[in-house]
């Protein structure tokens, strides 16, 4: 088993994927010669060609409709959109063809794609380039959002998502691309597209997490289990479906929770978690749900962004503050 | 001598480094009269005669449509009065296993392509059934929002390019379309990698009430292929022999590999937008009644006459044998019981993700209540009485 880091995970699986698989094709701006911004598809047109590794014009819209054509044909895209700030021209596409094909045909014609890109601030880039708008995404019906948190389920979670049969989002948290690392094997084993991950186990409260902000919660975890508080550290994953079940035993147990995403707060898929909580578990809570997010601003510029990006500080203060509450 | 003078005189010596040209295809005049030779096809009687039982039988069925939606038994519908030749004559072009991108205006290519009448209704009616048609599989449903098909467009020709198929993907959509990126989009593409996409613009000269003049500067709908690097081509779309000529060059040169091509079919919208549209609110009845003059059916109807092709006869027997067709079709569609509340939730994805079983049993546990109060209520009548 080799250490890799969450992009060389991300590549690994597109290429094992596209080995196994003779109808998924890659397609998008500049992944082809250079292997992507972000060099995640690097080396894989060397490897399978130029008409199965499709450097498209600069057309985001073209990128995801040409996604749902080739779909409906049976073969499986994967469209890559450099920055989340760019997917906004995709967003007529996923709302009103790739998330109800096969609805509105009864089954006739179904549209497995992935569209994967980058998600999340933290990496001092220019304007736009640092969206997290999951939620969004996260509201339409008929679609699949995951978002990984380390290598291992880059790895699986994108075998998971190539291999579905309907359409599926696929974040990549830019600011762990590279930081990240972990053992994957390289050996086809796919995961599970609507189960959550239990990163660490913990009586005193539950921290809910995904993406890149995985790694401060559970930071903030290491710090909190010094002052003798014991967290309970949830990796997501899947916002779309979500898994409500794991989310509920969790709480039901601690009767705290933190809800932890760098998107703003209002709106944000944890207001979604929130009103779960409150629906469901409101009887085992021993304090209100609390929410550590980015504020309701315009995502700074570099100069500011580490104010607006949630911090071990805040995420274990809110902690703190559920366990004392009462 | 001025400045300006100066700099047109030197703009004169600068070479031309690229020149085009769009060329304008018809053969049958408003009257019925032959234009210049026709091509080859216009000689088999039975095509056309077909074409022009498919156009009689379009209009019939919209007619209905529209008497339907009137009468509160259909939802809003976009009539195609006017714009039959359009579609029949493309659809008329296509084998099978090419693959059709309909716009909603598009039922007389639907139709020939082997959908049934009760399906278009079930559609138009409220059912989602209706695009689980007997055409085509692979082809198609209607694209509500315009011009985001021509990007599925190119997808489907993108496949079809990988597996090295002799397949051809077409797509319709209205002049206003052309104002939309998408279209670009998909045309920039499909001309860079020569797909077999074959774009057919229904140039009706109007987008609900924006005319052609607001929506576009340029002289043609079909120059718009030449930027994408691929001939584009206007016929006159009330001209069935035209379309279908145009269409079945187009297609016939896409499915050997000579890549995509734009037909603008000029044509005129001579009912309102749909059902939900009242077309007297801007445009003038004079001009209405000038493009009745050109209309496709008339003009098909008066060629076959004076080819000895068609006769009275035949005319009333098909205007018979529509209308009952339309009615038997229309006997299924209103026969046709609802589906289950419940089935909101099938095919949502291929299996039912459990947070949204959930959902779909509240809905169930919600129908199964109603249903007991409504038999508790009669209960209580049958003791009450």
């Amino acid at each position: 088993m080799a250490e890799r880091t969450l992009v060389e995970a991300v590549n690994l699986a597109l290429g094992l994927a596209m080995t196994a698989d003779p109808n998924v094709v890659v397609l998008g701006e500049d992944v082809g010669v250079t292997g992507g911004v972000f060099r995640a598809t690097v080396g894989l047109q060397q490897r399978f060609g130029r008409d199965r590794v499709v450097d498209t014009p600069l057309s985001e819209l073209l990128i995801s409709g040409l996604c749902v054509g080739m779909a409906a044909q049976g073969l499986r895209p994967v469209g890559e959109i450099q920055f989340m700030g760019f997917l906004y021209p995709c967003i007529d596409q996923l709302v009103n063809h790739a998330s109800r094909l096969r609805h509105r045909t009864q089954g006739r014609l179904t549209c497995p794609m992935v569209l994967r890109t980058p998600h999340g601030a933290g990496i001092r880039a220019p304007e736009h380039h640092s969206e997290a708008t999951e939620a969004m995404l996260a509201h339409i019906p008929g679609l699949r959002v995951v978002i990984p948190s380390s290598p291992e389920r880059a790895y699986g979670l994108l075998l998971a998502a190539i291999r579905d049969p309907d359409p599926v989002i696929f974040l990549e948290p830019t600011r762990i691309y590279r930081a990240a690392k972990g053992d994957v094997e390289d050996d086809g084993e796919a995961l599970p597209l609507d189960v959550a991950f239990v990163l660490k186990e913990g009586r005193d409260v539950t921290l809910i997490s995904w993406g890149a902000m995985v790694k401060e919660t559970s930071a903030a975890a290491d710090l909190l289990a010094e002052e003798g508080i014991d967290a309970e550290v949830i990796d997501l994953a899947t916002l779309k479906p979500y898994d409500e079940e794991t989310v509920l035993g969790s709480v039901s147990k601690t009767g705290r929770c933190v809800i932890v995403h760098e998107a703003a707060r209002t709106g944000g898929f944890g207001a979604e978690i929130a009103a779960l909580i409150a629906e469901r578990a409101l009887l085992s809570l021993l304090a209100p749900p609390i929410r550590v997010t980015g504020y309701d601003t315009i995502i700074p510029l570099p100069r500011l962004e580490q104010h607006y990006m949630p911090s071990v500080d805040r995420i274990a203060s809110a902690a703190r503050q559920v366990c004392q509450f009462g | 001598m001025d400045t300006l003078t100066t700099r047109e005189s030197a703009d004169d010596e600068l070479p031309v480094i690229a020149r085009f040209e769009v060329r304008h295809r018809s053969y049958i005049s408003p009257a019925g009269m032959p234009l210049r030779k026709l091509p080859a096809f216009a000689s088999d009687v039975a095509l056309l005669t077909a074409l022009y039982r498919a156009m009689v039988l379009a209009r019939a069925f919209d007619l209905k449509a529209v008497s339907l939606q009137r009468t509160g038994r259909l939802g809003t519908y976009a009539v195609a009065l006017g714009q039959e030749a359009v579609a029949a004559g493309v659809a008329s072009a296509m084998r099978t296993e090419d693959v059709l991108l309909p716009s909603y205006r598009d039922n007389a290519a639907l139709l020939w392509r082997g959908v049934k009448m009760e399906e278009i209704l079930l559609y138009w009616g409220g059912d989602e059934r209706g695009n689980l048609f007997s055409g085509p599989p692979h082809d198609f449903p209607y694209c509500i929002p315009v011009a985001s098909q021509a990007p599925h467009a190119a997808g489907v020709g993108f496949a079809f390019k990988l597996r090295k198929e002799p397949r051809v993907a077409v797509c319709f959509f209205g002049d206003g379309a052309t104002s939309k990126g998408d279209l670009w989009e998909a045309m920039n593409f499909a001309g860079v990698h020569k797909l077999p996409v074959i774009f057919v613009a229904n140039n009706n000269q109007w987008a609900i009430s924006v005319p052609l003049k607001l929506q576009t500067a340029s002289e043609t709908l079909a120059q718009k292929a030449i930027a994408a690097g691929f001939a584009g081509e206007q016929v006159d779309g009330n001209d069935v022999i035209a379309v279908c000529a145009a269409a079945e060059e187009a297609i016939t040169a896409a499915r050997a590999g000579e890549g995509p091509r734009l037909i603008e079919a000029l044509t005129y919208r001579l009912g309102d937008h749909t059902t939900a549209d009242d077309a007297a609110r801007y445009r003038p009845p004079e001009e209405v009644q000038t493009h009745w003059k050109e209309e496709p059916v008339a003009r098909l109807r008066a060629y076959l006459v004076s080819r000895n092709a068609w006769t009275k006869a035949q005319e009333e027997a098909l205007a018979s044998e529509c209308q009952d067709r339309v009615e038997i079709a229309v006997e299924h569609y209103l026969a046709t019981a609802a589906q289950a509340p419940v089935t909101m939730f099938d095919h949502l994805y291929a299996e039912l993700p459990d947070a949204y079983a959930k959902q779909r049993q509240e809905l169930e546990d919600k129908l199964e209540d109603k249903l007991e109060d409504k038999l508790e209520d009669k209960l209580e009548d049958k003791t009450r009485g």
